[in-house]
């Protein structure tokens, strides 16, 4: 618990109090600990885990929800992911896709290297959001309140934007056991209802 | 005589590309206006989003193509290597070759010295697009697409594209 007073939830906590809310959503999950983590907690068909390009899985995300619009698309996101692709907020704000939803776990630190600061801090990344043209956006710090706030922007017409201040405790999760083209054929599959071409 | 840029969208469109994003050059200009025009262009902020946004489309069963100036190839490298290229999500890469032949403004003559040189040491096949071949190189792409599902990139010089 860096920067704001109280005990802040785990990371792990909240990516899987997210998950047990899902049902038929697609969801990307940016790389590092984040991946890790979600693969470790439940891990589905629907996921698509990245091991490399760090900041993009916005994009990734952004792509998948204009091509499948009828299916919701959620990305699970870090502060360093979302610092290194600022672009992509303006990306999303400008097409403003319905299906899209954007939750970033933001624990002010670059985890996977060592815990070095981000700027997360005091860069208010929701605000952001808000004036990039995320139509929802919120910030929570509470369990409770991101289950609601999940819970309503996997309904709500997007694209939304949830911040979730998180702790910066790393589970002891292994890596992601599915090879990266092994992946993208389980993901696709899932994407395009179970018939990949 | 420079091929028609609705002719070339035209191409591509019945090769089965159906996603474009990227960033505009000058060269491209004819081509992204056209595709504007035709409601299919998903402007990006930059190229690496660009080459992610096409990893999602094509895993939501889209056919993408990435356009970009080829300073952006130097923008999205790590993005076109630590994804698309190993998760096996393809796209055609239409760059433009800005620098060729040492003919340009001084940022871009390194990169259109390398640019085929880098594309070959990171496994990017790539093709110059050519007025007389153009039919023959945009299924060439088509080709790598479907059968190795990998990024394949065609090389845009000046005059080929009104």
């Amino acid at each position: 618990m860096r920067p704001e007073e109280g005990v802040l939830t785990s990371r792990s906590r909240a990516i899987g109090a997210v998950l047990a809310l899902l049902t038929d959503e697609l969801v990307v999950v940016c790389n590092g600990f984040p991946s890790r983590e979600a693969y470790a907690l439940r891990d589905r068909p629907e996921n698509f885990y990245m091991i490399g390009s760090m900041g993009v899985a916005a994009a990734i995300g952004l792509g998948l929800a204009l091509a499948q619009p009828r299916r919701r698309v959620v990305v699970f996101d870090g502060d360093g992911n979302v610092l290194m692709g600022l672009g992509t907020l303006a990306t999303v704000g400008a097409l403003k896709p319905k299906n899209f939803v954007h939750i970033v776990y933001d624990n002010e630190v670059y985890g996977s290297t060592g815990n070095q600061p981000t700027i997360s801090q005091t860069v208010r990344l929701e605000q952001m959001a808000k004036t990039a043209g995320y139509r929802n956006v919120e910030r929570v710090r509470e369990l409770d309140d991101l289950v609601y706030e999940a819970k309503t922007m996997l309904k709500e017409e997007g694209p939304s934007f949830l911040l979730v201040k998180v702790s910066e405790l790393a589970e002891d999760v292994g890596r992601v056991e599915i090879e990266p083209a092994a992946m993208t054929t389980r993901f696709r599959a899932a994407a395009m209802g179970g018939t990949p071409t | 005589m420079p091929i028609p840029a609705k002719d070339f969208v035209g191409l591509l469109q019945e090769a089965g590309f159906d996603f474009f994003t990227g960033v505009p050059d000058s060269m491209l200009g004819g081509v992204i206006a056209t595709l504007i025009e035709r409601r299919v262009y998903v402007p990006a902020a930059r190229e690496d989003e660009a080459a992610g946004m096409a990893a999602g489309a094509f895993m939501g069963g889209k056919t993408p193509v990435v356009l970009m100036q080829n300073s952006g190839l130097g923008t999205s490298l790590n993005t076109l290597i630590s994804l698309n290229l190993i998760y096996l999500q393809p796209c055609l890469l239409l760059i433009s070759w800005r620098g060729q032949g040492g003919k340009d403004a001084p940022e871009h003559l390194v990169m259109g010295q390398v640019m085929r040189e880098l594309l070959d040491l990171v496994r990017i096949p790539h093709r110059t697009l050519g007025v007389e071949t153009l039919r023959e190189d945009v299924g060439w792409a088509a080709q790598v697409f479907m059968t190795r599902r990998i990024p394949a990139a065609l090389l845009i010089t000046k005059g080929v594209l009104s």
